[in-house]
């Protein structure tokens, strides 16, 4: 692949395995054995109920469009031209995170807050793959 | 269970407010050179001397102690939390609470921020394994416009918010720049110049967003007891509230609701025994127009929802009902990065009347409320020439 110029994580200790799925093109969250709810970003220790019981689980990479928001003057050399859009989206299993909302034309009008979305994988690296969604 | 906090009304009280000698652009002075210069004002406003300053507060720095070396006070009380723009505003809490248990008597809260040149900073806080950089700057985020933006295209889609409701306040608080001479931008603005401004990111345009400046201000706290030997009438603190609920904007718990400036400015009213009515001037952090919506939602001053069209029909402009942001703001007095220093210093001079053209008239309470982070962290601050 031509080199990606984009910011690349490095992962953590708690979040290796979640980048690890991510480069299979998976999707896979921290589950609380404790209190039964998933987590996102991947901590070590669960943020509803502090229990250090958690495993990882293979979600559905299903969500809605919790919000979003077009930018026009992107970060420098971001690899998507602008304009791009980020997104929140809500998981079905519960967390939110950040992403890209691609596979759509980046216009306002065109894109509708609550609208159903899939995750897809980009490979940016030969060992990261950077989640982004598509409408579902 | 905290103590009821009422006890605390009156019992400190701010007596020096300034700022440094100027702002803007100014590529011949460190961020440290701005805090000396804000402390060196504020202590001639307080009648106070270098040597009566016993506490030192102060944020953005890579030890909370560097402050106290640049100016040669040696504190024996050090408070370097770093909660955003409104840190200041948390530190009057902190410095209340100090002042009250005996840990110290003057306190110095400083602010310098090379913001636009970026003289003296701190370097980057985020490494490639960050939170941050692992799960949000991937994504194209490109500073705060980005973030503030996911917030109000959420607020819009469950609120119906719209567009000209958010160039309603940027046209208000240039009004009040206009009567400051110290504002940086202080040419007319209508609804249409904003809204013709060019896209930052959706749905914030242009004139949306603060300004970025190289700028310095300073408070001193101390007792009432105190306060009442100082140069001018003191400035009491009435109620305060500080809260956080996250720090990534991707974290952030409800994108239409500013849960932190609720819980913060819930406390605040709760202590100062006052009411919004009682209100006289409010200084809202202003760093994008979404923000001072969100906020007098949050703290009260209208509903969920109502926020945009409280601010409507030029009702928070100088001759409206709500005089707010009397100093033009961050959108257009000054917006060093952690702005909210600035409403403490404005709150100071409303209340003491200081504030020529700009006055409000007979204002003897004012609310403060800063912004941290991505709507992570909020603090309040009510403020009174008497004690109720």
């Amino acid at each position: 692949m031509s080199e990606y110029k984009g910011p690349i994580p490095l992962p953590t200790p708690e979040t290796r395995p979640f980048w690890e799925a991510a480069r299979r093109h998976e999707l896979e969250l921290r589950r609380c054995r404790t209190c039964g709810r998933h987590h996102f970003y991947p901590r070590a220790a669960c943020p509803h109920c502090l229990s250090g019981d958690l495993e990882w689980r293979r979600v559905s990479g299903r969500g809605t469009l919790h919000t979003f928001t077009v930018v026009h003057r992107g970060q420098r050399d971001f690899p998507l031209p602008a304009p791009y859009v980020i997104a929140i989206v809500e998981l079905a299993e519960g967390p939110r995170l950040m992403t890209n909302l691609v596979g759509v034309a980046p216009d306002p009008t065109a894109i509708r807050i609550g609208m159903p979305v899939q995750v897809t994988f980009e490979d940016v690296s030969s060992d990261v793959a950077l989640p982004r969604f598509r409408p579902a | 269970m905290t103590r009821d906090l009422r006890r605390m009304r009156g019992r400190v009280a701010i007596v020096g407010a300034a700022e440094a000698d100027e702002h803007g652009k100014l590529p011949q002075k460190s961020a440290f050179a701005l805090h000396a210069e804000a402390a060196r004002n504020a202590l001639a406003d307080a009648g106070l001397r270098k040597d009566d300053v016993d506490a030192v507060f102060s944020a953005g720095l890579w030890m909370g102690s560097e402050t106290a070396e640049y100016v040669g006070i040696r504190p024996r009380y050090i408070d370097g939390t770093q909660i955003g723009g409104c840190s200041f505003i948390a530190h009057v809490q902190h410095a209340m609470a100090a002042i009250d248990a005996g840990v110290c008597d003057v306190a110095l809260i400083t602010h310098g921020e090379s913001g636009a040149s970026r003289v003296g900073m701190p370097g980057t806080r985020f490494g490639a394994d960050s939170w941050r950089l692992q799960f949000e700057n991937p994504f194209g985020l490109a500073g705060p416009p980005t973030g503030y933006a996911l917030a109000a295209a959420r607020h819009m889609h469950e609120f119906g918010t719209t567009s000209e409701q958010l160039a309603e306040v940027a046209v208000a608080t240039r009004k009040w720049a206009q009567l400051n001479p110290r504002a940086i931008m202080r040419d007319p603005l209508t609804v249409a110049d904003v809204l013709a401004s060019r896209m930052i990111s959706w749905p914030l345009r242009l004139l949306d967003c603060c300004l970025v400046t190289d700028a310095g201000g300073a408070v001193v706290v101390t007792s009432a007891e105190r306060a009442r030997d100082c140069a001018k009438k003191p400035v009491y603190v009435l109620g305060t509230g500080e809260a956080s609920t996250h720090v990534m904007v991707s974290q952030m718990p409800d994108f239409a609701r500013w849960d932190a400036a609720r819980m913060a400015g819930e406390r605040a009213f709760a202590m100062a025994g006052v009411t919004h009515a009682d209100v006289d001037v409010a200084e809202l952090y202003d760093a994008f127009t979404i923000v001072p919506i969100m906020a007098l939602e949050a703290l009260g001053f209208c509903g969920d929802g109502e926020g945009g069209a409280f601010v409507s029909g030029g009702r928070t402009a100088p001759g409206g009902a709500f005089p707010m942001n009397t100093n033009g703001g961050g959108l257009s007095y000054t917006h060093s990065g952690m702005y909210g220093m600035f409403t403490l210093v404005e709150a100071v001079r409303q209340l003491r009347g200081e504030c020529g053209p700009r006055q409000v008239a007979d204002c003897t309470i004012a609310l403060c409320h800063g912004l941290g982070g991505m709507f992570s962290a909020a603090a309040t601050l009510i403020a009174g020439t008497e004690v109720p």
